[in-house]
């Protein structure tokens, strides 16, 4: 079955990417439009949202992440009205199914058939590596968004792509230093056997190793996975008996692993959970009950403060949900993106770069927030952050207490150490 | 030592899983000869369904373990009577396709009102403590697990064999046109037991929500698995897939532990192992396999 599934899903990449080959011949023309003053090439801008719209980042990130990107047109033509640059702005989405080659093929289909000007989202990190590619060979700007790996601004990276919100390396460097320093020295690391788990192994042993701790074992999981029992029970009997276990499994494997460990009791025998990289909706998955007093690292949250709060007012006036941080940061890269297409004048790709290399601003997801030229990170400030149990919850959907503000120079990886030169 | 029996425990925990479903795949190809790809949807609809009667209408577990299985006996018997009976004249891929698209209706029918994110099921009362097994101490709501899939598994088997019931079904998955021959109504049981085999999927569906996510996709990768299973078992062979069932289980929690590198593939790779040296599987007969 397996099989025939694999054939029929390359027969229509294989497909779909003839498709573009031929579209991608006729092309739009680029740049140049006669226009004085704004160049905006075939007279719009085209936002392109490529994300995963069925499978696992659906829920955090998905179609409501195109909606945030539409919010953020919507507040665009609003700020500058006849001002703005251009009132032709569409926004346009496309399903990468979380697997590189369709997220190949689409990303291509986007820059070229749709005209796209800027790829935002891409969650999955293989996948966001695949497009990174696609952005390089074509030069158009991709401003990537949900995908966690420090590759997109460290060895892979590139003059065309950016990268928003957040990276394995501030959330280890965030939760796995903190938890350390607060005395949980010996660390049990768990992680998926992919690309993302080993990453962030990878982050997570070096944050501890630093802060003075020590990784006293680590194991690749299978993945996915629906019984964690072997390395939970696996646990207690190490030595020395670990403080920690640092989960980096993500999604429902998250939620399976959460809710064996408390049926195994592990807290209550001295050992701490800690996850790598959690969203609002994991913890409305399980109810915070199961994670209360579970420390990690948040990109932003909505209840933080009364902007935050006004956003995911409105956010939720449009879509019916509170926003993960993954729907802000997607609004606040459309709208810093189209920003820099006001103050460059031109949609062309290299004025757009030049606009957003080093550019500091301050808006709704970024505090601090810089786009750094070195190697296209943006930098805010990152927060640590404890899950409340339900009983001090004063709204729904209110599951998160902020212990500490990371500031943005300290959360991200220092600029020297990311091996980024845009060769 | 200890280590290593509670690491069998949790195999055969998860083992409990796969000799449910396995079981109601054994079944219901048995009787109708047709692979049931929907198996994981109706698992997954299973612990919807607790999940929703605990959520809309406050009904505990111990109810829902009732109710479920039942409403998805009939969900299943409707879907038998409807689709599945008007294919089993023609080629059995075409049974297996129906059914992987009734599987792809059934989870994006749950993604659009539920969403992909997982959804919370409490530990039942009562069971939210642990047991000491001697050696060890085990979360009570797992040893239960076990405990309700080996009954579940006895109580099947002692039907089919010791019963008039379970006679006629045995004779009719052998040689149905003979029953026939014999003045037995074979008709008549093909669909109880396609709502029979469907309900096992359920129970299995109940009993993991509180504690696996509950998520529109939960039995998508475990299908695949318990399919390797029942060939390993032996297509059709009711006791072969318990047997295996509970087996890969315990391979795989052990695999998890000494080899985590190939635990994943382990189920798959036991069934090329077994196709090569039993290609009816492990208590398959050729007949069987026609």
């Amino acid at each position: 079955m397996r099989r025939t599934t694999t054939v029929a899903v390359a027969a229509l990449s294989a497909g779909a990417l003839l498709l573009t080959a031929c579209g991608g011949r006729g092309g739009p023309a680029s740049g140049g439009g006669g226009q004085q003053g704004a160049q905006i090439s075939g007279d719009k801008i085209v936002l392109a949202v490529l994300n995963d719209q069925s499978g696992v980042y659906a829920d955090l990130s998905g179609k409501n992440s195109v909606e945030a990107v539409k919010m953020a047109v919507d507040d665009f033509k609003a700020k500058y009205g006849d001002k703005a640059v251009s009132k032709n702005i569409e926004v346009v989405t496309a399903d990468h199914q979380n697997k590189p080659d369709i997220a190949n093929t689409k990303a291509q289909e986007l820059y070229d058939r749709q005209q796209a000007d800027v790829i935002l989202d891409v969650p999955t990190s293989s996948a966001a590596l695949a497009v990174a590619n696609v952005a390089k060979a074509k030069k158009k700007i991709y401003l990537n968004v949900t995908a966690a790996t420090t590759e997109l601004t460290g060895k892979q990276c590139n003059k065309y792509t950016f990268h928003y919100a957040y990276d394995t390396y501030m959330l280890a460097n965030g939760t796995g230093t903190t938890v350390t320093a607060e005395g949980g020295k010996n660390w049990y690391i768990v992680y998926p056997d992919y690309a993302f788990g080993q990453d962030m192994e990878r982050s997570f042993s070096a944050a501890v190793q630093k802060a003075g701790g020590t990784v006293i074992a680590k194991d690749p999981t299978p993945f996915p996975n629906d019984n964690f029992s072997t390395f939970l029970l696996k646990a207690p009997g190490l030595s020395p008996k670990p403080d920690v276990i640092g989960t980096m499994q993500a999604g429902g494997d998250l939620v399976n692993l959460v809710k064996q460990y408390n049926e195994f009791k592990l807290r209550e025998q001295g050992i701490k959970l800690s996850v790598g990289l959690m969203f609002i909706t994991d913890i409305h998955s399980l109810g915070p009950d199961a994670f209360a007093g579970t420390q990690f690292t948040d990109a932003w949250y909505w209840n933080f403060d009364d902007q935050n709060r006004a956003f995911a007012d409105k956010f939720k006036q449009r879509t019916g949900t509170v926003p993960t941080f993954a729907h802000a940061a997607n609004y606040s890269a459309a709208t810093q993106y189209l920003e820099a297409i006001q103050r460059a004048g031109s949609d062309g790709a290299d004025d757009v770069v030049k606009q957003l290399e080093g550019y500091s601003f301050n808006d709704v997801f970024a505090r601090n927030g810089k786009i750094r030229a070195e190697d296209h990170r943006m930098v805010h400030d990152a927060y640590l952050a404890e899950v409340k149990p339900a009983s001090e919850a004063k709204a729904d959907w209110d599951y998160e207490k902020i212990i500490r503000t990371i500031p943005a120079d300290q959360a991200f990886r220092p600029v020297g150490q990311s091996g980024c030169t845009f060769s | 030592m200890t280590n290593f029996l509670q690491q069998c425990f949790n195999g055969l925990v998860s083992g409990s899983f796969y000799a449910l479903l396995a079981l109601g795949l054994a079944v219901i190809f048995g009787m109708l000869g047709v692979v049931n790809f929907a198996h994981g949807a109706c698992y997954m609809l299973g612990a919807f369904g607790a999940y929703i009667l605990l959520v809309e209408a406050g009904v505990t577990f111990w109810l829902a373990l009732l109710i479920v299985p039942v409403v998805l006996a009939v969900f299943g018997m409707v879907l038998e009577r409807l689709a599945i009976h008007r294919l089993r004249s023609l080629d059995p891929l075409y049974n297996f396709l129906l059914t992987f698209g009734v599987t792809l209706v059934l989870q994006d029918l749950v993604k659009r009102e539920y969403g992909i994110q997982s959804q919370p099921y409490p530990q039942p009362r009562g069971l939210t403590g642990s047991v000491d097994l001697g050696l060890f101490s085990y979360p009570a709501y797992q040893v239960f697990v076990l405990v309700s899939s080996l009954v579940v598994c006895v109580a099947v088997w002692y039907v089919l064999t010791r019963t008039r019931v379970g006679m006629i079904v045995r004779a009719a998955t052998e040689r149905p046109d003979l029953t026939g021959a014999l003045g037995i109504n074979v008709g008549r049981w093909v669909t109880p037991v396609f709502g029979f085999g469907i309900a096992l999927a359920g129970l299995a569906g109940v009993l993991a929500a509180p504690m696996r996510a509950v998520n529109p996709l939960m039995g998508a990768d475990l299908v695949i698995a318990v399919f390797a299973v029942v060939v390993i078992g032996g297509l059709g062979s009711i006791f072969g897939s318990v047997v295996a069932g509970f087996g890969v289980g315990l391979l795989q929690a052990l695999a998890n532990l000494y080899a985590p590198t190939i635990a994943q593939t382990l189920v798959f790779l036991l069934m090329a192992i077994v196709l090569l040296w039993r290609p009816a599987g492990l208590f398959g007969r050729e007949e069987a396999m026609a």
